[in-house]
């Protein structure tokens, strides 16, 4: 599904990715690990289309296409989806406008008639559903005075409305309680299926007791560093990432 | 990023003005150049009673004594008022029974313009009068609004068929004398709208006026004056276009409003004179004196506006808070972009006791366009226990243009309470991204945002209008954000 080579990427200037390549298969689930200032969330931003960072080298293949040719929202309409570490509010902009307005772009993608306004509802009260959100959050701004885990938890449905083939989740897990988390992670489990994948991008291991990763890479200074399975992520969490710091250093 | 950001701007920027067209119709028009002379022959087209007359004399001997005003935050070319035309009508017959008799090129422009002068192809219960240059050609729903006492026909007409309603509120609201372009108006003006509501009425469908530009080189000196009698409601919209030209063109208004005891007018207004080109070349100077009264206790006006036209905007919609318990209140929104400017906003003066006002005002500038609010809300002594509440809000496109907001309060009553608040802000590139990502287009972004944060104004508006403002603010932004 989606193939990254050599990928290089600077930030005014800084190199911040300095070559990856990875691979996901349709049906996985891949946890990126890694300390702070690793090019985590630039990983993310780059494959959503951000254009803060610039590419200089490598390429990404999604389902066969340059992912790199296209714009952000091509991306987004071919099954893409970005679950924001900040979640961004727009005023005035409620959710059901904003979700409604996101669909029809996906139909019209699709060559479908735009949805009709009890279809959507429908649709839209199973997926609150599905992911414990509270309705009164969708009769609000986009992420308006949310509050941290709403935001995360906001994120999650609409993932769960555009249903996405790949789900890119950059640090959902930061800044929430334990009951937040156990509702994204569940909500992610639920919505997985044997023709999508996700990307967890996390700090920290606890996330992955709930999302269960069948592939851990730890991503430092910008370079894939050790890929392996899940208990990959247990012992970083045992050990933190100086051992991975004094592996790198002594290559 | 910010090549970007420049190509977004320059996209959003780059929309069409859909009724740049002209109606090549036959047209009558006096020679260019203003003096008394013209004065008196524009009268003398009319047909007008002698004190009509009189009414435009004193006002154009005012005007020349007067200077253009200087304290907006506007950049006006001079102005030749001697290359003006202030007269031009379409050529037909003198009397109109029914629409057979309208020149079928008129109802063809109106039908363009997505304004039907055909009652029985009218189904949204809207009374129109249809204005082009310097005349109203026809106006819908007259017999069925006369059966209920109502008066709705153009300006001359009720100078000639209710003279003593004309002599009686004419000029009461906004004086000849009140302000350069309305002495203006007052000395030249050509058609326009009246309407009576008469006591205790409620006035079954929306009236409206759609005044259309056509002619080059001419002058609109349109004047309204709608009078609501004593608990009667009226909710009045109006609608302006013009043709594409390269020649900035000048119209000049007044519209008055009185409201008597427990009356309720509600005035819209859709705002979209051709605004110019990309590069600043063409569009409508737009300078427009707008009052209401609220003369009886309990009496309400209520001013909502779209402003999305004209190269340069000065318009001032205000209410005189007389009657004790009144309303006023000034909903707008106000867009400008390319070289647009626009100076706007309103005054709420209050006289009565108990008296409430409300402002809300939404600027949005784009490309390299200024807008400024401005506004005064002033108590006077005997005024107690007045009340406003004022909300300035600037929104910017890019980086190029300029909000300004001049708020101007006199409180000279102690138990007044005035509140003002103003904020600015921008569409982030954040805000687009977090779009993009869900799969809307950077343009439908754009719409989505502006138009959340105008909703609160749009809400104000009559339906079709509200559907029909949004889809204009959306081409006028056309390409415009970052």
């Amino acid at each position: 599904m989606l193939q990254i080579k050599d990928l290089k990427a600077t930030i005014e200037g800084k190199e911040i990715l300095k070559g990856i390549s990875l691979e996901v298969k349709e049906g996985e689930i891949h946890a990126i690990m890694g300390p702070n200032g690793s090019g985590k969330s630039t990983l993310a931003a780059v494959l959503a289309g951000r254009e803060f960072a610039k590419i200089t080298h490598g390429s990404v293949k999604y389902m066969g296409k340059d992912l790199l040719e296209m714009s952000p929202e091509e991306r987004s309409k071919e099954g893409i989806f970005l679950g924001f570490q900040y979640p961004i509010e727009i005023p005035g902009v409620s959710m059901v406008n904003f979700m409604k307005t996101a669909i029809n772009e996906h139909r019209k993608h699709r060559g479908e008639d735009p949805i009709s306004a009890s279809d959507f509802l429908k649709i839209m009260r199973e997926k609150k559903a599905l992911v414990e959100i509270d309705s009164a959050l969708t009769s609000r701004s986009v992420n308006e005075g949310f509050s941290g885990g709403e935001k995360k938890r906001n994120e999650i449905f609409q993932m769960a409305m555009l249903e996405p083939k790949l789900s890119i989740l950059d640090e959902t897990d930061s800044g929430l309680d334990i009951d937040a988390l156990r509702v994204v992670a569940n909500g992610v489990n639920k919505l997985k299926r044997d023709d999508s994948a996700t990307i967890v991008i996390t700090h920290y291991q606890r996330l992955l007791d709930y999302i269960v990763p069948d592939v851990v890479h730890v991503l430092f200074d910008g370079k894939i560093v050790k890929t392996a399975g899940k208990e990959l992520a247990i012992e970083l969490e045992e050990k933190g990432y100086d051992w991975i710091k004094k592996e790198v250093d002594s290559e | 990023m910010e090549n970007d950001q420049d190509k977004i701007i320059s996209d959003a920027t780059s929309g069409e003005y859909k009724y740049g067209f002209y109606t090549d119709i036959e047209i009558e028009t006096i020679p260019k150049g203003l003096s008394e002379d013209v004065v008196r022959l524009i009268s003398s087209k009319k047909n007008e009673p002698e004190w009509m007359l009189e009414y435009r004399l004193k006002a154009f001997r005012k005007w020349q004594k007067m200077k253009m005003p200087e304290w907006a935050h506007l950049k006006i070319p001079e102005i030749n008022y001697q290359d003006i035309i202030f007269y031009a009508a379409p050529k037909q017959k003198p009397h109109l029974e029914s629409l057979d008799e309208v020149d079928p090129e008129l109802i063809e422009t109106f039908n363009k313009l997505g304004i039907p002068l055909n009652e029985q192809k009218i189904f949204t219960g809207v009374a129109v009068d249809a204005v082009m240059d310097s005349v109203s050609v026809k106006t819908t729903f007259k017999e069925t609004l006369a059966d209920r006492g109502i008066i709705f026909c153009s300006f001359s007409e009720a100078v000639q068929e209710h003279p003593d309603l004309i002599k009686k509120y004419m000029g009461k609201v906004v004086p000849s004398t009140d302000n350069y372009f309305a002495a203006l108006n007052s000395a030249v003006f050509s058609d326009g709208s009246f309407c009576y509501i008469p006591k205790g009425v409620r006035c079954p469908m929306e009236l409206s006026t759609y005044f259309r530009i056509n002619a080059a080189n001419t002058g609109q000196f349109e004047r309204t004056l709608i009078i609501a009698d004593e608990e009667s409601y009226v909710s009045y919209l109006e609608g302006c276009t013009a043709p594409q030209r390269d020649e900035n063109q000048l119209h000049a208004a007044i519209v008055e409003i009185i409201a008597e005891k427990r009356a309720e007018v509600k005035y819209s207004t859709v705002q979209n004179w051709y605004p110019g080109d990309k590069n600043g070349v063409g569009g409508i100077y737009n300078f427009v004196t707008k009052r209401g009264i609220c003369k009886g206790e309990y009496s309400k006006i209520s001013w909502t506006q779209v402003e999305t036209g004209s190269a340069i905007t000065w318009k001032y919609p205000s209410c005189i808070l007389k009657g004790d318990n009144s309303v006023g209140e000034f909903y707008s929104v106000a867009v400008t972009n390319n070289y647009q400017q626009a100076d706007t906003g309103s005054k709420m003066i209050h006289i009565g006791k108990n008296t409430k006002s409300t402002i809300i005002s939404k600027g949005i500038s784009a490309g390299k366009s200024q807008n400024s609010y401005r506004g005064l809300v002033k108590v006077h002594k005997n005024a107690s226990h007045a009340r406003n509440f004022s909300q300035c809000d600037s929104l910017l496109l890019g980086d190029r243009c300029g909000a300004h907001t001049f708020p101007y309060i006199e409180v000279n009553n102690q138990t007044g309470i005035v509140e003002h608040e103003a904020t600015t802000s921008k569409i982030g590139e954040d805000q687009i991204f977090y779009c993009n990502q869900r799969g809307i287009s950077t343009e439908n972004a754009i719409g989505l945002i502006v138009n959340g944060y105008a909703k609160e104004v749009f809400n104000k508006l009559p339906m079709e209008f509200a559907v029909e403002a949004q889809k204009l603010l959306e081409i006028s932004l056309e390409g415009s954000v970052g």
